[in-house]
């Protein structure tokens, strides 16, 4: 079980919450599992044809999945999951 | 001027700054002494790291959220030269987290209320303005003489172009975001990362709301640009461990503040191992969408 933390953008397609659980040995069944519970999550952070959107990070602990195995990295029990969309704010 | 990123990569010094720790400005004067007082005592700053501070040209991209607490710590700092580039004017709506504008502002010119707010924060600081959209066309002109580059832009274009520009002329980028309650910070230094290592590619248009459409908690402008303002500083006066290959996020709902990594990317078209950006481009293109108002 690891712990996906949701960004305030993200939020309204997993009902609301801040962290959601989730079972999978690696990103992507961790991401086919929350898509179960909330239909349409998993278009939030892929693309039609299943790679990761380039303009939405994901990260295990601190690490960018880039940089690992992307969606096939592995998730141990008890990660951090962390989704973070490009922001442009600054007014 | 010489970069002071150079100095940030210990490779050499600010013809205006310090040479082997030797301050080569000009002497403090005594209201400098008194104003600074709480600097200079700071064994870390001194009278050197003060001086380096005077002679220090930093450039805000935006005088909006980010770019006003920004601009009103480095002016308080006594940076010497404090460029602003925003061609928008003081909207009412601003006035809720845009601190450096006050309400008999509105209507203006934003660079003009920032001249007059830091005239009066410190006099000691020249402010250089640009009226204008930073575009491919100036933004290696307008950059090219600052020794830091802050950014507190809000639309994609932009961010790419500043990005691109800061490492075309190897100038250390302080970047700062802002969505609704929550906010990040870091520091691209040349050759050590860049926005495109951390996003590749930009959202389709109207994929990510901006903070217009969002909103932002006000004061969340005032914690993620006053964090900007401490890297600049550290950066100009060499100091500690700035933001660099990390990305500071802030939560404000849960007051958490969090990092993770940002790896310098060996396939980055930018400044990767075999870059193909070698100039500017079009970054409306590029985005799929126009440029907006900056801050």
């Amino acid at each position: 079980m690891a712990n996906l933390r949701v960004p305030a953008m993200l939020r309204s397609s997993v009902g609301g919450e801040r962290v959601v659980n989730a079972d999978g040995a690696t990103l992507r069944e961790l991401i086919e599992d929350v898509e179960k519970r909330h239909p349409g999550f998993a278009g939030q952070l892929l693309e039609t044809d299943g790679a990761q959107r380039r303009f939405v990070n994901i990260y295990i602990n601190d690490e960018d999945v880039r940089y690992l195995k992307g969606l096939d990295t592995p998730v141990d029990a008890g990660a951090v999951v962390s989704i973070l969309p490009a922001v442009a704010g600054g007014r | 001027m010489s970069s002071t990123a150079n100095n940030v990569n210990g490779t050499t010094s600010s013809s205006n700054g310090t040479v082997n720790g030797t301050a080569r400005g000009a002497a403090l004067t005594l209201d400098q002494a008194r104003r600074y007082a709480r600097h200079i005592i700071l064994p870390e700053v001194g009278s050197v790291g003060q001086r380096k501070l005077l002679a220090a040209k930093v450039l805000l991209i935006g005088a909006g959220g980010l770019g006003s607490p920004a601009a009103l710590y480095l002016a308080a700092a006594g940076v010497g030269t404090l460029g602003i580039v925003d061609y928008d004017t003081v909207d009412l709506s601003n006035l809720h987290r845009q601190i450096i504008h006050g309400h008999h502002n509105i209507g203006r010119p934003k660079v003009d209320s920032v001249r007059e707010r830091l005239a009066d924060v410190n006099p000691d600081v020249e402010v250089v303005t640009f009226n204008e959209p930073i575009s491919s066309a100036n933004a290696l002109d307008i950059i090219r003489d600052f020794d830091v580059v802050v950014n507190g832009s809000d639309n994609f274009p932009t961010r790419y172009l500043v990005n691109d520009a800061c490492y075309l002329l190897g100038k250390p980028l302080v970047d700062g975001t802002l969505f609704r309650f929550e906010g990040r910070a870091n520091v691209f230094l040349p050759g050590q990362g860049c926005y495109r290592c951390l996003f590749p590619a930009p959202p389709p248009p109207g994929a990510v709301p901006s903070c217009a459409e969002a909103g932002v908690l006000g004061a969340m402008c005032g914690v993620i640009g006053t964090i900007q303002a401490v890297e600049t500083v550290k950066l100009l006066l060499d100091l500690g461990e700035p933001l660099v290959n990390r990305l500071l996020l802030f939560d404000s709902l849960t007051m958490e503040f969090r990092e993770v990594k940002i790896p310098r990317d060996p396939d980055c078209p930018l400044c990767g191992d075999n870059p193909t950006i070698h100039e500017l481009i079009d970054y409306e293109a590029f985005c799929g969408a126009p440029v907006t108002a900056l801050g």
